[in-house]
């Protein structure tokens, strides 16, 4: 088994899900080399053999392009298998190249038992052991799943790749998120609203929450797309990520892009009407009632304390 | 300008789901379904690039069973013109190769100008499909959208990144993009569009017409994950439950100090 691990760069840095890949491939067993479009500035501390293309040759986000350095790689080396992270890069990369590659691909992998892939089903409700049909195979890691339990310490052997290669899209430039407003990866104490609240005149209850307990509020995904609450806000992959020494989840179902804003936090409390949803997984406790009505209780109660 | 907006049926979520018989799928019955909400901003923008642009006709398709037409007349209903339904009773077992096969297969001599997607399904979640279809139909695709802008035969789009990044990129129709939450919001269909949506062109295909590839990995088994014990369950009458959880967080925590 040979694996081609695909590491990540944005805005002229490395991103650290390469040890995600590197966990991974250990895991597998058998050989492995990586592949970045990057730059010498930012190296991952993996000890192998890594093919570096230049991110100002080949372009930060030029899918046509980055397909066909990934498969002249898996060419020269007579790989088995394309491992990405289940990441915006990967979403937009990984099928190009299972369909180039005339293989199977295997999404969103959280772990490898007995060699098979298992990957999530309904917002992890449920579970999916993957059986691949073809010689080759593309898989895509879910965010925080493989980890190596330390900081990797060693120095790739850098091959360069070279090439001259043009694709179809242009990309323009990078926009960053509206900075300002509250920094929640500060507070020591963040309650969070989700889906659950039903209505967003029900935020104002999160709000007094987090007051009587000296902390901020926060978000999940859906309430901040619904516009219930501003971006700034949000809590998961695509807003910040808290590590307070409380965290509470409101209504919140526990989608893998929130936990992995949340997972950190020294306690967890949920409180959820689903016995079953995910959160559970995550929290300390999982108090099963109605927002609405555990919710101002609490409050009251903190307040008289 | 002709445009295809591919949609999937799915259970909402917050469902209790069951282990099917054959153990390789969820149980079906005794579900409520609803449109894939990643395909309801690809529907909304669909709708919102068909009004901007004259003379256009939207086609949206769907596969499944029967039972996957009553969520294609909402997207008839919020501004599709036609509707594609590949007839399948065992959609959920095909995997996201054989389904991007099917869509292409019916879309490569129609010339689209513009195909929409979710960025995954709520159920299957592969996110495959849509990049897959590009690469089947050999134009550009760009996944996870949250900005959409067409004029004069140029698209360009924000992709969303993590931490909330996004990249801006342009790119000449045709091409596919796949939809992530937030692009748009998605309109609810008023009664007279439900009304007239009931009128419009649906018509069913049989899957046996359209799948010309072969499968390449299949479900061993489905199962409900390993509780992995840790947290603890409260249940009970508020008070009771308020009194606990106040307890608890005076033992474990010092945040009540």
């Amino acid at each position: 088994m040979k694996i081609i691990l695909v590491a990540e760069y944005r805005d002229g840095k490395l991103l650290a899900s390469f040890n995600e890949l590197m966990d991974f491939a250990d895991k597998m067993g058998g050989e492995n080399v990586m592949f970045l479009v990057g730059g010498d500035n930012d190296l991952p501390k993996y000890d192998g053999k890594l093919y570096l293309a230049d991110a100002g040759t080949f372009g930060e986000y030029s899918p046509d392009v980055h397909k066909q350095l990934i498969l002249d790689i898996v060419e020269k080396e007579q790989a088995d298998m394309v491992a990405f992270c289940h990441s915006s890069y990967g979403w937009d990369l990984a099928p190009r190249v299972a369909f180039a590659l005339k293989a199977a691909q295997v999404s969103e992998i959280v772990e490898i038992v007995d060699g098979v892939p298992v990957v999530p089903v309904c917002n992890a409700k449920l579970r999916r052991d993957v059986q691949i049909k073809t010689k080759r195979s593309v898989v895509t890691l879910q965010a925080g799943a493989f980890g190596l339990p330390e900081e990797p310490a060693g120095t790739p052997t850098i091959e360069k790749v070279e090439g001259d290669l043009a694709g179809r899209v242009q990309f323009t430039g990078y926009e960053q998120p509206e900075s300002g407003g509250v920094d929640l990866g500060k507070a020591r104490i963040v309650v969070s609203a989700g889906r659950g609240i039903g209505k967003p005149e029900n935020v104002e209850m999160i709000a007094n929450l987090a007051q009587a307990l000296g902390g901020e509020y926060g978000a999940s995904r859906p309430v901040v797309d619904s516009e219930w609450v501003e971006h700034n806000r949000q809590v998961g992959t695509t807003g910040q990520t808290v590590a307070p020494k409380l965290y509470v989840a409101c209504g919140i179902s526990g989608a893998i892009q929130h936990l992995a804003g949340m997972k950190k936090s020294e306690f967890i409390v949920a409180v959820n009407t689903d016995k079953d949803a995910p959160i559970g997984e995550a929290a300390d406790v999982l108090v099963v009632a109605d927002l609405k009505e555990f919710v101002p209780l609490l409050t009251e109660k903190i307040q008289s304390l | 300008m002709k445009i295809l907006v591919c949609i999937k049926r799915v259970p909402d979520m917050e469902s209790k789901f069951k282990v099917d018989a054959d153990g390789t799928w969820y149980e079906k019955t005794d579900l409520a379904w609803r449109m894939n909400e990643y395909d309801e901003y690809a529907v909304e923008q669909a709708v919102q690039l068909k009004e901007q642009e004259e003379d256009s006709d939207l086609t949206v398709l769907c596969i499944g069973g029967d039972q996957v037409k009553e969520t294609m007349k909402k997207a008839l209903a919020m501004g599709c013109d036609r509707g594609a339904h590949i007839a399948d009773d065992n959609s959920s077992s095909k995997e996201p190769f054989e389904i991007a096969g099917i869509i292409a297969e019916y879309a490569k001599d129609k010339s689209f100008d513009l195909v929409f997607t979710g960025m995954q399904s709520q159920d299957r979640g592969s996110a495959q499909v849509g990049i897959l279809v590009a690469e089947l139909l050999d134009i550009p695709g760009i996944a996870t959208i949250v900005d959409f802008v067409y004029s004069g035969g140029e698209v360009k789009v924000k992709r969303e990144l993590e931490g909330g990044v996004k990249a801006c990129v342009t790119v000449k129709a045709p091409l596919v993009v796949t939809c992530q939450l937030g692009l748009n919001t998605p309109r609810y269909p008023t009664l007279p569009n439900i009304m007239k949506a009931k009128k419009k062109e649906l018509l069913s295909l049989p899957v046996e017409d359209l799948l010309k590839v072969d499968s390449r990995q299949e479900t061993a088994k489905i199962y409900f994950p390993e509780k992995k014990g840790g947290g603890l369950i409260l249940e009970g009458d508020a008070p009771e439950l308020v009194d606990k959880l106040i307890q608890i967080l005076k033992e474990k925590t010092a945040v009540l100090a």
